[in-house]
């Protein structure tokens, strides 16, 4: 072939030199891309929502008119929502991650558990809202209420928790358990007194990223029920509730620009809200990994 | 050792409780009492998904008491509240697809660029910076895809695009696409950096490049790991509802024009449920009914990426 000659190496090796080039530019303009387009639609909601953010906005609730509509009860919801899930989820996600890494004995029922885990996590959330519309709404008449929509998005997050706290429970190292079983202590108390506290703060950052998932969720909040349309906030566990992306969602189904300028003073709010918690939840994981690294 | 001493007071109490009878009466008791709780929480799992299969199936069955299944699975008119009714789930089917198939054009390719641009090419500095960046796409909520979709994408197509309408599958998969794309880059990622550098070194050896060395050895070696993120972003889109609820429409289409409004069965459980159906209704029933292909879809691509990952795994061991 006319590799073996001079020439044609040499132009081999200016074609393949080429090759190498176009696609380290290709491949890094593709990565450009892909920051700028979280840029564009950050810089987008800002500039559209910017300006309605005030404390008005905070302190309004539903409106038919858009300047008098803000997030105070979308807000609050959000919040409830969110501390119900967690009190809800997390005892059985640790619970069920304890027992599949601490007791379970391996075999076909353990095996089942963890594909079934590993299913549910696939299984797209708008199926939980009908599962919560059919359980929690109408067999167990909860309503369309807080409760409901707690128990809903709890077994929505269930597997996230349950991956991630086995994963923290997996950080603990066996000298541990071996330290704590050979002092006479019990499965239980070894890992309650040496297990989970050094496990915490790994899980406790799972935790806050499940919930920060179940805080951007709408699908299975609409299908159960949630309101779009609410002035009064939540006084128990089965009063109505709305949302955040929910209030968000009904604001943007409107053909109006002023709604649209709610929508995205809405989407900042409630992108200040995940940040925050993203920040708790990196924050955790630093001060964990620094600790173990000494 | 920093744990230790965290620890070791604890470690103490539970020791010192042990010694008399009664008191080792109730940490049996205890015990038991614990072990049977933490079954239980893990055996919920299968309490979902054993109440979602069920509930599927057997609301359902109220749908297909009006409908037949050949109708359903074969019928190109979707028109449950219409007088008289039709019942045939296609446009809906069509509907995913054709936004699905757009969101994998764009996360499929870019996803696999990123992946590897950053698992061959890019410094560690770069990668610092990129990660992040990424990890912020993932966690965006999607009614906020959805947003811009509708009020940034569309208008800006239709500068170029003048028959577009303005709910259309086009700007909807487009926008998918980039809320699917950390995922398929992520797990294409993980894939490519499973690659023994062996493999790369042996290639270096032989003459070749580093283009050649990654999309003839590394890409194809990791291949598997790359097909199962694809599988699992076509999932992640099947299953994708607000994005497409805002932007695409909610008309039950037969079409493959991107141009058009459709709706897909995500958008139609929504749009139903929110208009307050009567429980035992034919609309009721119909939520379900959808519910149940779209759970059957998704839960097929998951086995099938989950199953190639795992042969991947084996040829690696």
């Amino acid at each position: 072939m006319s590799h073996f000659t001079e020439a044609g190496l040499a132009r081999w090796h200016a074609r393949e030199h080429r090759r190498e080039a176009i696609f380290q530019v290709v491949g890094a303009l593709v990565v450009f891309t892909a920051m700028l387009m979280l840029a564009v639609l950050l810089t987008k909601i800002l500039l559209d929502g910017f300006a309605r953010l005030g404390w008005d906005f905070f302190a309004q609730s539903s409106s038919r008119f858009a300047d008098r509509a803000g997030v105070k009860v979308a807000l609050v919801g959000s919040f409830y929502l969110m501390i119900l899930t967690a009190l809800i989820a997390v005892p059985i996600g640790v619970g069920a991650a304890i027992y599949l890494e601490e007791f379970a004995k391996r075999n076909w029922w353990t095996r089942l558990i963890e594909i079934n885990i590993t299913n549910l996590a696939g299984v797209p959330s708008i199926i939980y809202g009908l599962l919560g519309l059919q359980v929690f709404v109408r067999t167990l008449s909860m309503d369309r209420s807080l409760i409901a929509g707690a128990c809903t998005l709890a077994l929505l997050i269930l597997p996230v928790i349950i991956t991630a706290a086995r994963e923290g429970l997996r950080t603990v190292p066996n000298s541990l358990r071996y330290g704590s079983l050979a002092l006479g202590a019990t499965q239980w108390q070894t890992v309650r007194y040496t297990v989970l506290p050094v496990a915490m703060p790994s899980i406790l950052t799972g935790v806050i990223l499940a919930l920060s998932r179940a805080i951007g969720e709408t699908a299975p909040l609409l299908v159960i029920g949630a309101y779009v349309y609410l002035t009064r906030l939540p006084e128990g566990l089965t009063s109505p509730f709305t949302t955040l992306p929910v209030q968000i969602y009904d604001w943007i189904s409107r053909p109006q620009a002023a709604f649209h300028e709610n929508a995205a003073a809405g989407i900042i709010v409630l992108l200040a809200l995940l940040l925050t918690l993203n920040a708790a939840a990196i924050y955790l994981r630093n001060r964990y990994q620094k600790r173990l690294a000494i | 050792m920093a744990l230790k001493s965290a620890n070791s007071t604890e470690v103490t109490q539970a020791v010192v409780r042990m010694p008399t009878a009664s008191a080792r009466k109730r940490v049996r008791w205890e015990e038991r009492i614990v072990r049977v709780f933490l079954f239980l929480c893990a055996a919920l799992s299968v309490l979902t998904t054993s109440a979602i299969v069920f509930i599927l199936f057997s609301q359902s069955l109220g749908f297909f008491r009006k409908a037949s299944v050949v109708e359903f699975l074969t019928g190109t008119e979707w028109a449950p509240l219409f007088n008289p009714p039709a019942y045939g789930v296609l446009p809906l089917v069509t509907g995913t697809l054709l936004t699905s198939l757009i969101a994998m054009l764009v996360a499929g390719p870019m996803g696999l660029l990123v992946a590897v641009y950053l698992s061959e090419y890019a410094s560690p500095r770069l990668r610092r910076v990129v990660k992040p960046v990424l990890e912020v796409l993932a966690g965006i909520p999607t009614v906020v895809y959805g947003y811009f979709a509708l009020t940034f994408v569309t208008p800006l197509l239709q500068k170029f695009i003048p028959g577009l309408e303005g709910f259309n599958a086009l700007s909807a998969g487009l926008v998918m696409g980039i809320m699917i794309l950390p995922t398929v880059a992520s797990l294409s990622e993980d894939a490519l950096y499973a690659v023994p550098n062996s493999l790369r070194y042996g290639s270096l050896a032989l003459g070749a490049t580093r283009f050649q060395t990654t999309w003839g050895v590394v890409v194809p070696a990791a291949m598997s790991g790359i097909s199962a993120s694809f599988i699992l972003g076509v999932a992640r889109a099947v299953g994708e509802t607000m994005i497409v609820a805002i932007a695409a429409g909610q008309q039950a289409n037969f079409t493959f024009n991107p141009l058009r409004a459709v709706e897909t069965m995500t958008t139609y459980i929504v749009r139903i449920a929110m208009g307050d159906v009567s429980y035992g209704s034919p609309e009721y029933y119909s939520l379900f009914a959808v519910g149940l292909l779209l759970f059957l879809i998704t839960l097929a691509l998951n086995l099938i990426s989950e199953a190639v990952r795992r042969r991947y795994k084996g040829a690696r061991a």
